[in-house]
């Protein structure tokens, strides 16, 4: 099928398809569908919406079919992305499972075990969490403790992680465990598929600034991991875990260049706007211009980054990069919001279930230059492995 | 639309980046300085930029020009910006050859945009009337005089004028609206006075004193002449955006090499974090720009109608992010980046001169304001 036709017929069948109330941008953490066991759709048409996707394979769109993708190539799928957009469809299913373990199950997995974890991630059946942190290591990821016991056919797993986002509403969890203890700390680690539903793991969520947490703290305590559910070979799991880092550091990004609000729709909000559609504040209104050109400069820099790729040449380091402005800018973007706002932006709580919504979001944006590594450690990165500056 | 440049501009850009190494460092920026060069720029070397088809990048090849188009323009004057080559290439080969391709007639582009290919001319372009970029306050006036017109007002800072060929000004017709019009320097009336800037360019303040002009003076080519006049400057905001862009990758490598050079403490002063983090930090905002540039000039190729917001986007990052390259580079040189011995410091300079030229980055982020419709 040519590309056109294939536009032709995915716009035809996202206007049929989508629901009208799925075509609005997403105000709150409430809009976005996860999956998982314990899932409850927010609404009838989130569930119709995300039925029908996960039926064409759409939810993964660039998967194979027999592990429940929607198997197309890379260009359709970005027409897919695009008429999407154009609709302003939301995404039927977000998670990590999608955004991080996906990409290493394909890259590093057996045959046995992309059939057996792939289609239940597309279909939205079980919710992932990652276990990479640990207390007290911080984006320093390699001087972990968790430990994993080979005992037969399965690991007897002990330690506590931290900053575990969802842990509490996950199925599973893709850990990083020290399998090799007296090994060099790089190539002791073993990457885990671990079952939260058993005896020797609890979680407990951990409040934030921001009221609300995705985040928790995850104990093994004599939890079982099957050998089969490691990921690649024993000790192999820093490698693996760095190439999922690069994903995740790109779920990032694209969640902060990401919709939601902007300081003119806010500006608007408070009333802070003059009959012609200036910003009544002309600072204010400058300071959201020089964010708009960054803002256009970011989605230029991520579409050639990509176009590069598909010309051969690897984002690698790059991707730290890409991280660390698209952070900054998501946290420019959340102060602005609180600025166009006034005393709007602080309300905690109020009548309508939004409120409070602009100082949450404001004050979660603080976590995303920390998490996923921090600005710093990508400057670090960007300084070694894209300028090529000596270590100390 | 694309990023990646096709082969021709990568043929384009290794044989400009070679040439201008060779014909066109650094250095040669200081010699003009030094001599006092009347005009500020090499005319030998135009010509030699004309021979290798640099001059003719927007002109069709039914006017003897190459037809490459703005992206080829911006390969161009990223290298330019690079080794700071003072040139006419930015006022005439685009700003000159854009002017005649939006509002000349057939024979005025008969007339003009061959000798731009050739080489064979050199033009200035007067717009702003004040210090700082304002390309709606016109007060330059052009009055009908018969079939002809009388043009009288005053130009500021108008680049390369004291080795231009011909002037293409700014100026309100009795309608209210502003027109181009091509005038000889050496008319009578006209009165040129040389202003010695940083960057060591020679602009000129122009005054137009009754100048006589005939009734083919005027660019009447054009169905909107503002809309022209409007677009013409939006092509040259991305391209000094390129050029600007050049030169603050350029001041950025430099200063690369010096750090890995330089050794305190007993060490390569490299491996200092605080350093370390100020240019992987420049890094990014070179991509953002770079990413910026290209796409500004890719729109001009393809998609006119939505360029001006992507140009002004251009020019101001790029306005800002030359500024901040080339400042950085000096305080990471530490003291020799405040001697005239090494080159860290011309860049700065450069990077002012070129960043106010067409609308600094304030007045851009304002255009992107008015653009974006808040």
């Amino acid at each position: 099928m040519s590309l056109d036709t294939f536009r032709k017929e995915t716009r035809a069948w996202l206007e049929a398809n989508c629901p009208e109330a799925m075509r609005k941008p997403i105000r709150s953490e409430a809009d976005i569908c996860w999956g998982g066991k314990n899932w409850t759709f927010a609404s009838q048409d989130q569930k119709v919406w995300f039925e029908r996707m996960v039926e064409k394979g759409w939810t993964v769109p660039t998967w194979p079919t027999e592990y429940g993708g929607g198997g197309l190539s890379k260009e359709e799928a970005f027409v897919l992305k695009e008429e999407m957009k154009a609709i302003g469809a939301r995404s039927p299913l977000d998670s990590f499972g999608i955004w991080m373990l996906g990409p290493a199950l394909l890259k590093y997995g057996t045959h046995e075990q992309k059939l057996e974890h792939l289609p239940p991630i597309a279909r939205g059946e079980i919710r992932w969490c990652q276990g990479y942190s640990e207390p007290g290591a911080g984006s320093d990821l390699v001087s972990l403790r968790t430990k994993g016991e080979l005992k037969g056919d399965r690991y007897i797993v002990n330690g506590q992680k931290v900053w575990t986002s969802y842990a509490d509403k996950s199925d599973w969890i893709f850990a990083l465990v020290r399998t090799e203890p007296d090994a060099p700390k790089y190539s002791g680690i073993s990457f885990l598929l671990i079952d939260m539903d058993q005896k020797g793991v609890s979680t407990k969520p951990i409040k934030l600034i921001s009221g609300k947490s995705p985040f928790c703290e995850t104990f093994f305590d004599d939890a079982e991991a099957l050998t089969k559910n490691r990921l690649g070979e024993a000790g192999q799991g820093w490698e693996i875990a760095k190439y999922l880092l690069s994903h995740e550091r790109a779920g990032i990004v694209s969640e902060a260049a990401f919709g939601g609000l902007n300081p003119v729709t806010a500006a608007h909000q408070s009333g802070e706007v003059e009959e012609d559609g200036r910003l009544s504040d002309p600072i204010l209104r400058g300071d959201v211009a020089r964010l708009t050109i960054d803002g256009l400069a970011f989605d230029a820099t991520m579409r050639r980054v990509k176009e590069e790729a598909d010309h051969g040449e690897g984002v690698g380091a790059r991707a730290s990069m890409l991280k660390y402005i698209g952070t900054e800018l998501n946290k420019r973007r959340n102060e602005l919001n609180m600025s166009a706002l006034g005393y709007d932006g602080l309300l905690w709580e109020g009548e309508k279930e939004s409120d409070g919504d602009p100082a949450r979001s404001w004050l979660r944006s603080r976590a995303n230059s920390i998490e996923g590594g921090t600005s710093e450690i990508q400057l670090n990165i960007v300084a070694k492995r894209v300028l090529d500056l000596p270590s100390a | 639309m694309s990023f990646v440049l096709t082969e021709d501009e990568q043929m384009l850009r290794d044989s400009a980046r070679g040439f201008l190494a060779e014909a066109s460092p650094v250095s040669a920026l200081r010699k003009l300085r030094d001599a006092k060069d009347p005009v500020g720029f090499s005319r030998e070397l135009w010509g030699q930029m004309a021979e290798m088809g640099w001059t003719g990048v927007l002109v069709s090849e039914d006017h003897g020009g190459v037809d490459m188009g703005y992206s080829a323009a911006g390969v161009i004057l990223e290298e330019i910006g690079r080794t700071l080559t003072a040139s006419p290439y930015l006022s005439t080969a685009v700003l000159g050859a854009t002017a005649f391709n939006l509002a000349g007639t057939e024979s005025q582009k008969s007339a003009w945009l061959p000798k731009i290919a050739a080489g064979e001319t050199v033009i200035a372009f007067a717009i702003d009337e004040k210090a700082r970029h304002a390309p709606e306050k016109i007060d330059t006036r052009a009055v009908a005089d018969g079939n002809g017109f009388r043009l009288s007002g005053k130009k500021r800072y108008v680049v390369n004028a004291m080795g231009a060929d011909v002037l293409i000004v700014a100026a309100r017709t009795e309608d209210d609206r502003i027109n181009l019009f091509l005038v000889d320097p050496e008319a009578e009336g006209v009165e040129r006075t040389a202003r010695r800037t940083v960057d060591s360019h020679v602009p000129a303040d122009i005054v137009f004193d009754d100048v006589k002009l005939t009734g083919e003076a005027i660019l009447s080519g054009a169905e909107d002449p503002e809309a022209a006049y409007r677009l013409l400057l939006d092509a040259g905001r991305a391209c000094q955006a390129a050029e600007l862009y050049g030169a603050a990758l350029q001041a950025f490598d430099v200063t690369l090499d010096y750090i890995k050079g330089r050794e305190q403490f007993g060490v390569s002063i490299a491996t200092f974090q605080g350093l370390q983090h100020r240019a992987a930090h420049l890094y990014g905002e070179l991509e953002l720009t770079q990413s910026l540039v290209r796409r500004a000039l890719t729109t001009l190729d393809t998609q006119p109608s939505q360029a001006p917001l992507w140009c002004a986007a251009a020019k101001a990052k790029a306005t800002q992010v030359a500024r901040l390259s080339a400042a950085e580079g000096i305080q990471m040189h530490g003291g020799v980046g405040m001697t005239d011995e090494y080159d860290i410091g011309l860049y700065y300079k450069r990077a002012q001169a070129a960043g106010e030229y067409l609308g600094d980055d304030a007045f851009g982020a304002g255009e992107v304001a008015r653009l974006s419709g808040y």
